[in-house]
């Protein structure tokens, strides 16, 4: 592939990176804490959990929908998984508890959104309630706590150094790079989002793509679910809550068109960091948390902002 | 009324769009309270004609004239201030809000600025509906009334701006018959109040009932215009010469007698053995008893106008439509064909009217729009293999000559030609040898519909079948092996080549063969 080709292609992408290594080095020049191997790992730590929702939200978000559930997703597995650990059932069985509540719940969307007809906007905006009350439901509004040993290294655990968090972000992220760039999965994906009626008229069971690329979203928010968890060593019910936002936004940061039919999962990748960085870097300077809102929200806007300007300029 | 008493003059007028010449040395007048009908067929120039006379573009040479006076319509509100209204196609109502709002719409009445006055609004509406003889209620939302009375708002409307001259372009393809009755007694009370109306439409029918004169339009030129004497009896005597009256047969030739400018270089293939037989294809309401067959090496031409349920056959083939009754038969197997998957499976390939909505992923590349019916030919456990799926794409790009920087390239920056040649790709690549051509030359150049034309010949010449659908009678009589007329959901007329004519088509098609 020519240098100028790659360019026109990863474009985007390439901005997105450009705006993380300037939020890098702002942040570089304004505290010595922030360029230190143990920051960024903690970084790439804090950023896994929202990463791996938003892999799954940049395969809805490709399709021309919307995943407004996950974090009530995250919430429900989380219980689940919890107290099938801490009824002292093998890890095995907690792991499979909490991807397949997880996998479920996306596929009760999938299965609303495709064969039911409802926008998606609206079944997921159901489930985010439905998932949530459900949570609630099940623990009885407490946390759920006393797992084994074992579970914990999932979050604190290292391979080859590297924190087991950013490891499975990795795997995730090599996953979901694969199956939306070399498979039928993927490449539907990108035909539904960009005109389904036609990829209707190709033959292509565009219902069962999209329940696949719904219950794929739900899978990953049991798998951040598993992580949450065994960070906190112990299963919230309130957990969760404005994850749909953070997921979103780094998607759509990352060159990924609410419009559907076009992004990149490296795109989402950066657009994760960018959001994780921001929120250390704030920390770093000592910004109270409720600016730090503010200035989460402001960037949102204005990367979109930025990026349909770009796009008019382009055309 | 005075027979003189001319609101409308057109002196000339022409309309150039880049490279293309729309309108010609139009002449064309309208007197007061008269229907005058335009008539041509698709592409004659009929919607640019009433275009300029909403405001809606400008002419390019020529004179317009209005009550004597020249004038420049420079927009479409200019064109409503003059008092020309235009009912569209398709309706340009609020769905939401009731009768009377949308005929205020912008202009409600208030009590103090701000504040609508809901009375005064609905009594207005009222006064406008009874001189129309319109018996929708005025407080009810658009949403809950048919097509017929939602016309009736938009021509509501367009009197509450006191306009005096009505631009009807297609009224009554939606109506049912008693829906358009309903209609011409409204036009004619509105003619009675001295209302003009310039009434476009290309069934020959209705013109007889409603029309005063018929302006013919051929290639974007005015060839004749005549009056029209009908069963009805007219308000006033005739005024011309008797004689010199339209009839049905004379207007027929005058809407299609042209040169045939493009070349169809018709190859015919040898006729293999029966690949499709329809018979008694039926959904209630729309397709009636519809049969035929179809052989490899022929190109059968499937000729009707708009509405006649020609693009809801070629659905109801694909899979995309209920079918009541009747079976479809493949290689003499009755089939039921219920979704694209199982007609792309049987071998067919549907190449929509339009492109962008229905043939083509626009933002995907040339590779992946071709590979899009058959991928599961390029995939092991899911994975596409990219190398096979590039080969294949390129070996298509080359044999079909699509012009391309690269099997890489989005679609959306190719030419239309180019684009249905990606179509095509794409069913030759699921290995289709039944090709449904709904209007397989629209919106391409001159150049690239002979290109067209010629993969049509080499696909029959290796044994594929081609049902081809087209508004263009030339095109339909210059490259169809038969032909069939489709008349509002039912066959009205099987033709070989050699006995069909522009004529005896189109009579078939508007269903007055034999009159």
């Amino acid at each position: 592939m020519s240098v100028r080709s790659f360019l026109l292609r990863h474009g985007r992408q390439l901005g997105t990176l450009l705006g993380l290594v300037l939020l890098g080095a702002v942040l570089t020049a304004r505290t010595p804490y922030f360029l230190t191997l143990s920051n960024l790992l903690n970084v790439a730590q804090q950023t896994a959990i929202n990463a791996i929702i938003a892999a799954g939200m940049t395969f809805v978000i490709i399709t021309a929908g919307i995943d407004l559930s996950v974090g009530s997703i995250v919430a429900f597995a989380g219980v689940v998984l919890g107290s099938v650990l801490a009824a002292g059932h093998p890890l095995s069985a907690g792991l499979a508890a909490g991807l397949g509540v997880g996998l479920f719940c996306g596929l009760a969307n999938g299965l609303l959104i495709a064969y039911g007809r409802l926008p998606p906007f609206i079944a997921t905006l159901g489930m985010m309630s439905v998932a949530r009350g459900a949570a609630l439901l099940y623990t009885g509004g407490r946390p759920v706590s006393g797992f084994p040993d074992n579970f914990r290294f999932l979050a604190t655990g290292q391979v080859l150094h590297i924190p087991m968090p950013v490891v499975l972000m990795a795997g995730v992220y090599g996953a979901a790079h694969f199956l939306l760039g070399r498979t039928k999965l993927g490449r539907y994906a990108y035909a539904i989002g960009g005109n389904e009626q036609a990829t209707r008229l190709s033959g292509v069971n565009v219902r069962r793509y999209k329940t696949l690329v719904y219950g794929l979203s739900g899978a990953l928010s049991g798998l951040a679910a598993v992580i949450l968890t065994a960070r906190l060593d112990s299963a919230q019910p309130i957990a969760g809550i404005m994850y749909e936002l953070d997921a979103i936004a780094a998607a759509v940061i990352g060159g990924t068109s609410l419009m559907g039919g076009e992004g990149k999962i490296c795109g989402t990748l950066i657009g994760a960091l960018i959001m994780g960085v921001l929120r250390n870097g704030l920390n770093l300077l000592d910004v109270s948390s409720y600016i730090q809102q503010i200035v989460i929200g402001s960037v949102i806007i204005v990367a979109v902002f930025l990026d349909m300007a770009l796009k008019k300029r382009h055309n | 009324m005075q027979p003189n008493d001319l609101i409308l003059e057109l002196r000339d007028v022409g309309k150039t769009f880049p490279g293309v010449t729309a309108l010609q040395d139009v002449r064309f007048d309208l007197r007061r309270g008269e229907v005058h009908v335009l008539l041509g067929e698709n592409g004659a120039g009929k919607s640019t004609l009433a275009k300029i006379l909403s405001g809606a573009c400008p002419k390019s040479t020529g004179e317009i004239r209005l009550e004597g006076r020249p004038v420049e319509i420079k927009n479409p509100r200019h064109a409503r201030a003059l008092g020309i209204g235009m009912i569209y196609q398709e309706l340009n109502l609020a769905p939401n809000l009731t009768v009377a709002e949308n005929i205020f719409l912008g202009r409600e009445p208030t009590v103090v600025p701000g504040v609508i006055s809901a009375p005064a609004l609905r009594q207005a509406a009222r006064k406008i509906l009874d001189q129309l003889g319109a018996s929708v209620a005025a407080d009810r939302p658009v949403r809950e009334l048919g097509i017929a009375h939602q016309q009736m708002v938009e021509v509501a409307k367009a009197l509450s701006l006191d306009a005096r001259i009505l631009i009807m372009d297609e009224p009554t393809s939606a109506l049912t018959r008693q829906e358009i009755r309903e209609l011409f007694s409204a036009i004619r009370r509105l003619t009675a109040q001295g209302v003009a109306i310039i009434y476009i439409s290309h069934r020959l029918e209705e013109l007889l009932e409603i029309g005063d004169r018929v302006t013919v339009l051929r290639d974007g030129r005015s060839v004749a215009t005549r009056p029209i004497r009908s069963a009805r009896v007219p308000a006033t005597p005739p005024t011309e010469p008797a004689g010199n009256d339209a009839t049905l047969g004379e207007l027929i030739r005058l809407m299609v007698n042209r040169e045939v400018k493009e070349q169809f270089p018709k190859r015919k293939a040898p006729r293999g053995p029966e690949l499709l037989r329809v018979e008694k294809l039926t959904q209630t309401g729309f397709l009636h008893d519809i049969s035929f067959t179809l052989h490899r090496g022929e190109v059968l031409g499937l000729a009707g106008l708009l509405g006649s349920g020609r693009t809801r056959l070629a659905r109801a083939l694909f899979g995309l439509e209920r079918i009541d009754s009747g079976t479809i038969f493949c290689r003499g197997q009755p089939r039921r064909i219920h979704s694209p998957r199982r007609a792309i499976d049987l071998g067919l390939g549907l190449l929509a009217e339009d492109r962008r909505t229905d043939g083509l992923v626009l933002n995907l590349s040339i590779r992946e729009n071709i590979g899009l019916s058959s991928l599961d030919r390029f995939c092991r456990w899911g994975v596409v293999r990219r190398d096979h799926e590039r080969h294949a794409a390129t070996d298509y790009v080359q044999q079909l000559r699509i012009k391309s920087q690269g099997v890489d390239q989005p679609v959306m920056f190719l030419s239309g030609g180019n684009q249905q040649k990606v179509v095509l790709s794409k069913w030759l690549c699921s290995q289709a040898e039944l090709f449904i051509f709904d209007e397989p030359t629209r919106g391409i150049d001159v150049g690239a519909k002979v290109e067209i034309y010629e993969l049509m010949n080499r696909l029959t010449a290796d044994g594929a079948a081609i049902l081809m659908i087209s508004s263009d009678l030339p095109e339909v009589l210059g490259m169809s092996d038969r032909i069939l007329t489709l008349c509002r959901g039912s066959i009205t007329g099987e033709l070989s080549a050699a006995e069909a004519s522009q004529e005896a088509v189109l009579e078939r098609a508007l269903g007055v063969a034999g009159r």
